[in-house]
């Protein structure tokens, strides 16, 4: 499993602050997530060669690509790396093929063509394949990098903020397409955004980022579980996340109904057909705890669990409440008073309480 | 009409170019693309010649050339003739004096390649080579091809710089702006005014076969 791993370690005080450490698995996708100017699109370039920090330890699978300490460091053509950049950064002189011929070179020459053909076709892109990119839209930009970075078959791909210059429509198709690329691609994927859709709509795995030093790091239900990172309170909201199947939609009463580990909740319905697989976010703010199940509410989700750790807030003065539901960990934000009159602490056996309208369904 | 004035003046061009092209290319890019200590001072200098007045550059390269100078005894011994007032002297100067006409256009071109598309070059698995010749030199063409044309028609139109350091030797250092001007003291004004005319033909067609390649440069690129 552990054959295709990237794992890299980058430190470095000026000019541009680094402090990270993180390994990322084949089939993973590690989202770097932070706000703009806090070292992600450096982190990418580190990987790919294309910047060198003071100290570097870059390593996928038994191949390793940077070690500052080994004085070891393959250039960027060295390594089989897949890039797709922010702005795409397509050769403007060549066609959407040549673009990606450019990428095949480790192929014999005779190949190239047919197979620049078939990388086109899968991002369904085989007609325009003889235009410039000035003849095509944001979103065929996109698919044309993203070929191009499939070209290369890489030992791992990068994503630079992929979504950031497309709009709505086409940034929902294009991770759709990503995300089912990952379940063929046996590659390590890291994504790098300051976009917490991305996040929700593609990662396995988390790394929060600010100031070039990582905050946490970890598998992305366990990290968005976790009572104790208020800088993600302040970013996107405190919210736990967790994975989900569609297992029936009731359309006359205008739902769906969503099994998950600890299990089942009814959510506004979405045009999503049985079976599917979705990724769940419940919002800490709109959890109510209740020491017992409340007869005559409009609630439809009420599910008993038991309390596993509490985090005050110094600054705050409410409290995060993690609870045990089956094997999912909800959060709930209340206020100290409730914490004294419900008498919650780690053991504590409750319910926890929320509005299907309150639960966000990504999938 | 001065056949031989011609044939010197088209082969000084073209020599000019063929001889500071490579440096250009490398020496361009290099600017563009690197930072270093003591760029803006290395930047300065490559834009003297073309602030120095034509004669004063000509002064300092006669005096360089010279029989008393390290350059000119090497020279000498080397080709058993003395480095100025010889063809070989003339297009040397000529290539020093149209250093800038060179350097900047191709500086800006390779400038204008966005610093994501080289490391996306990188990053397809391409060599620094094939980068620079399937990436980077078509995009910087334009460039190149502006510097072409501007070295080769400043050098037609040199007189300061090929009167002080190649003097108006026939078939050898009289170019064709040079016989103009010889006729000019004869009284010749017909002949001066027939190579006059050939010179603007020259400068118009070289101007017109540059735009019309740079357009279609662009046109590939949208």
């Amino acid at each position: 499993m552990a054959d295709r791993r990237l794992s890299v370690v980058l430190r470095q005080a000026a000019p541009i602050p680094l402090d990270v450490d993180f390994t990322c698995d084949e089939g993973e996708v590690l989202a770097i997530f932070g706000p703009s100017g806090s070292g992600k699109t450096t982190i990418l370039r580190s990987i790919a060669g294309l910047y060198r920090p003071a100290h570097a330890v870059v390593r996928s699978g038994t191949a390793a690509w940077s070690d500052t300490g080994g004085r070891i460091f393959e250039p960027p053509h060295r390594r089989a790396v897949g890039f797709v950049f922010q702005e795409y950064a397509l050769f403007p002189h060549l066609t959407a093929a040549g673009n990606v011929i450019t990428a095949l070179g480790h192929r014999p020459r005779g190949e190239r063509r047919s197979r620049a053909a078939d990388l086109l076709t899968a991002v369904h892109l085989s007609e325009h394949a003889g235009r410039r990119p000035h003849e095509l839209s944001g979103g065929e930009r996109q698919r044309v990098a993203l070929a191009r970075a499939l070209a290369r078959e890489p030992a791992v791909l990068l994503l630079d903020e992929p979504f950031a210059a497309v709009d709505r429509a086409v940034r929902r198709r294009l991770q759709d397409e990503i995300d089912a690329l990952r379940r063929t691609l046996d590659v390590p994927l890291v994504l790098v955004t300051h976009d917490f859709e991305d996040v929700l709509r593609l990662a396995t795995h988390l790394l929060i980022l600010d100031g070039g030093r990582m905050l946490a790091r970890g598998a992305l239900s366990d990290l968005m579980s976790r009572p104790d990172l208020p800088w993600l309170r302040d970013a996107v909201g405190m919210g736990s996340v967790f994975d989900a199947i569609v297992s029936r939609r009731d359309r006359q009463r205008g739902l769906v109904e969503l099994r998950f580990d600890g299990g089942v909740l009814l959510a506004p319905d979405r045009a999503l057909d049985e079976g599917t697989a979705v990724r769940v976010r419940i919002p800490a703010r709109e959890v109510i705890l209740a020491t017992s199940e409340p007869p005559g509410l409009s609630l439809h989700n009420a599910w008993p669990g038991t309390v596993s750790a509490l985090h005050a807030d110094a600054q705050a003065d409410h409290v995060t409440v993690q609870i045990a539901v089956g094997r999912t960990l909800l959060l709930a934000e209340v206020t100290r008073d409730a914490v004294t009159r419900l008498r919650i602490e780690p053991g504590a056996r409750l319910h926890a309480l929320v509005k299907s309208m309150s639960i966000d369904v990504v999938g | 009409m001065d056949w031989e004035a011609l044939r010197v003046s088209l082969m000084l061009g073209g020599g000019t170019v063929a001889l500071l092209l490579p440096f250009g290319i490398w020496f361009g890019r290099l600017l563009a693309v690197r930072e270093f200590r003591g760029k803006l001072l290395v930047e300065a200098l490559v834009t003297v010649p073309l602030v120095l007045p034509p004669t004063v550059l000509g002064f300092y390269l006669l005096v360089t050339f010279g029989a008393r100078s390290p350059l000119g005894r090497a020279f000498q011994a080397i080709a058993g003739q003395p480095l100025p007032f010889s063809f070989q002297g003339l297009l040397l100067a000529s290539a020093i004096a149209n250093i800038p006409f060179v350097v900047q256009p191709i500086q800006r071109g390779f400038e204008a390649i966005p610093l994501d598309v080289r490391d996306a070059a990188a990053c397809c698995g391409l060599t620094p080579w094939q980068r620079f010749a399937r990436i980077e030199a078509p995009l910087a063409w334009p460039g190149i091809l502006t510097a072409m044309m501007l070295t080769f028609a400043h050098t037609l139109g040199e007189f300061g710089v090929v009167l002080m350091v190649g003097g108006n030797l026939p078939g050898q250092t009289r170019t064709l702006s040079v016989a103009i001007y010889d006729r000019m003291q004869a009284f010749d004004d017909r002949g001066a005014g027939v190579m006059a005319a050939a010179l603007l033909a020259i400068a118009v067609a070289t101007l017109m076969v540059t735009t019309a390649l740079a357009r279609r440069a662009g046109r590939r690129r949208g």
